[in-house]
């Protein structure tokens, strides 16, 4: 029992973290309509941004805090994806006004592409620390009811707490603010949103900002667990079955399938694992996601649009 | 129809001319629209009625001409803008947010109205709290006056076609618009539904003052409850006057109904 729950915990946790990394899909896809494929490369870059910084700004600035290091770091971190999803607008969403969604998705592959070559180039393609003070150690559990307690990672614990906080704040604006009704009523239609004065352009920077925010959360946490490396960026492909079973417009869908493919694929592979010669983690949430697909296309929360002929 | 007090000219459109490539959509169309009238635009199929309000709407930039509201002149205006200015519009073909209840879809309506920035409505104080309550007021109103209150909560992708332009109403009335345009309000509408919409135009026009720019080509609709209306053939104007003015002009007759060769 207790090492059930050990799996389950720890399965709870990582899906947390993948939740991190769907939500910046979800964000972006209930309020412009676009499938964001450059989520995945801006985690990496936000991420390179903040190591970077953490390592740059106390050399420049003669200081040695560590705290205060990350602080600032963090502070030009965002900065960064505020001016990225400014320019993001201006030079590629702007000319894409109306256009389907087709188009603003290959063009959102190109700003994953520019985002990958960019960030290497600026902020160096080796693997970095990012050391946010998280600490490291191990905690045992529930000591008296199990023998020997459950082993959970203090780490993978605050990183869930962030992620909580986070996505609690995030489907409150949404849902509650006149921004938020806003950014919805963009996704759904541009047309009629601009002619009852929704400024297009202004809610997408918005859109591209929280995002951008999101994936720098996501990426110094994920960082600071794995190192920021170029890998970083492939975290988005674990993304993509939470997503699919979550449903596109659902930000609580993209937590819950978070959670699902988490522990799906720990106690998958503890249980099930054995019996199929191992390995299961790595494939279990497509599996999953292709399943979901054939049985309920747009996922637990999606809306399911329904076209009248 | 007796003829309510027209008041001075609130919208003027001056020898407007587009073109897409080499098909000429409009070419040298003027009128005038006065204060508090429901003027209509009507004319066959692909008669340049739709580019006609796309361009007052800022959808469409105009090569040639000029259109002033209110005495203020613009040539090159985006939709946002145009809704600046007052300005509201329905579509011709449902440009809802499906996914949206018909409360929240009216609410997108008074987003110009709005004034607390993000972060006031982020964290919901003081003025940010009191703007969203009387905004719901207004749109409370706004769902009563249309009688679609039992469809409050309700998506808008699920109601039937009559109630969803209802909903497309509202929402340009939300921005409590000095002049409404409406791309054909009745289109595919029973005779019920139709008349139900004929009743919202006329009281939106007696309670709210709204100055209405109508398309339509179902002459019935039209002539029963509009003042004045422009016929459009070919992107040509061929008629301007009241109702049985237009009714009697020999060139409108033969473009509804075509003449012997």
């Amino acid at each position: 029992m207790g090492f059930f729950l050990e799996t389950l915990i720890g399965g709870l946790m990582t899906g947390m973290l993948y939740s991190l990394v769907a939500l910046g899909f979800v964000l972006i896809f209930k309020a412009s309509g676009v499938f964001n494929f450059a989520q995945g490369s801006m985690v990496l870059f936000a991420a390179l941004a903040m190591a970077r910084f953490a390592d740059w700004l106390p050399r420049w600035l003669g200081f040695d805090n560590r705290l205060l290091a990350n602080l600032l770091a963090f502070v030009a971190a965002m900065a960064v994806m505020v001016v990225a999803a400014w320019l993001i607008e201006r030079l590629v969403l702007a000319k894409l006004v109306n256009q389907e969604g087709i188009t603003l998705l290959m063009a959102t592959l190109g700003i994953s592409y520019f985002f990958d070559g960019f960030g290497q180039t600026v902020f160096g393609n080796d693997i970095y620390k990012l050391d946010i003070g998280l600490p490291k150690d191990p905690v045992f559990l529930f000591e008296q009811a199990f023998q020997g307690g459950i082993l959970v990672n203090k780490e993978d614990l605050y990183a869930a707490l962030i992620a909580a906080l986070l996505v609690a704040a995030l489907s409150l604006f949404f849902q509650k603010t006149g921004t938020g009704r806003a950014l919805r009523a963009v996704a759904d239609d541009h047309q009629a949103a601009q002619s009852i004065g929704i400024p297009l352009g202004r809610i997408w920077v918005i859109v591209w900002t929280v995002a951008g925010c999101v994936a720098l959360v996501a990426g110094i946490i994920w960082g600071s667990k794995l190192g920021v490396q170029f890998s970083l960026s492939l975290v988005a492909l674990k993304a993509l079955p939470v997503v699919i079973l979550g449903g596109l417009t659902s930000v609580p869908g993209a937590i819950l399938g978070g959670l699902v493919i988490g522990v799906g694929e720990k106690l998958s592979e503890v249980y099930i694992g054995p019996h199929l010669g191992g390995g299961i983690e790595i494939w279990f949430a497509y599996v999953v996601a292709l399943a979901f697909l054939l049985v309920r296309p747009q996922g637990l929360f999606g809306e399911k649009i329904i076209d009248r002929v | 129809m007796a003829a309510r007090a027209a008041g001075d000219v609130i919208l003027e459109v001056r020898d407007i001319s587009l073109a897409f490539g080499g098909v000429k959509a409009l070419s040298g169309i003027s009128f005038d629209v006065r204060e508090h009238e429901i003027r209509s635009i009507i004319g066959p199929n692909g008669a340049g009625k739709s580019s006609m309000l796309n361009c007052i709407n800022g959808v469409y930039q105009p090569q040639q001409g000029a259109i002033s509201l209110r005495g203020r002149t613009f040539q090159h205006m985006k939709p946002r803008q145009v809704a600046e200015m007052g300005v509201a519009r329905t579509f011709q073909n449902l440009a809802l947010f499906k996914g949206m209840s018909v409360l929240d879809n009216i609410m997108t309506g008074r987003n110009l109205k709005m004034r607390t920035n993000l972060f006031q409505q982020a964290i919901r104080w003081g003025a940010a709290e009191r703007e969203e309550t009387s905004n719901r007021i207004v749109v409370e109103k706004l769902i009563d006056f249309l009688e679609i209150q039992a469809y409050r909560k309700v998506p808008v992708g699920r109601l039937p076609y009559g109630l969803q332009k209802r909903v497309d109403l509202g929402r340009a009335l939300a921005m409590e618009p000095q002049v409404l345009l409406l791309d054909e309000p009745m289109a595919g509408m029973n005779l019920e539904e139709k008349q139900d919409m004929s009743r919202f135009i006329l009281d939106v026009n007696d309670e709210f003052g709204t100055t209405i720019v109508l398309i339509e080509h179902d002459m019935a609709v039209v002539m029963d409850i509009c003042d004045r209306v422009v016929v459009l053939d070919y992107g040509r104007k061929i008629g301007d006057g009241t109702p049985d003015e237009v009714r009697a002009n020999p060139d409108v007759i033969s473009a509804y109904l075509g003449t012997a060769h």
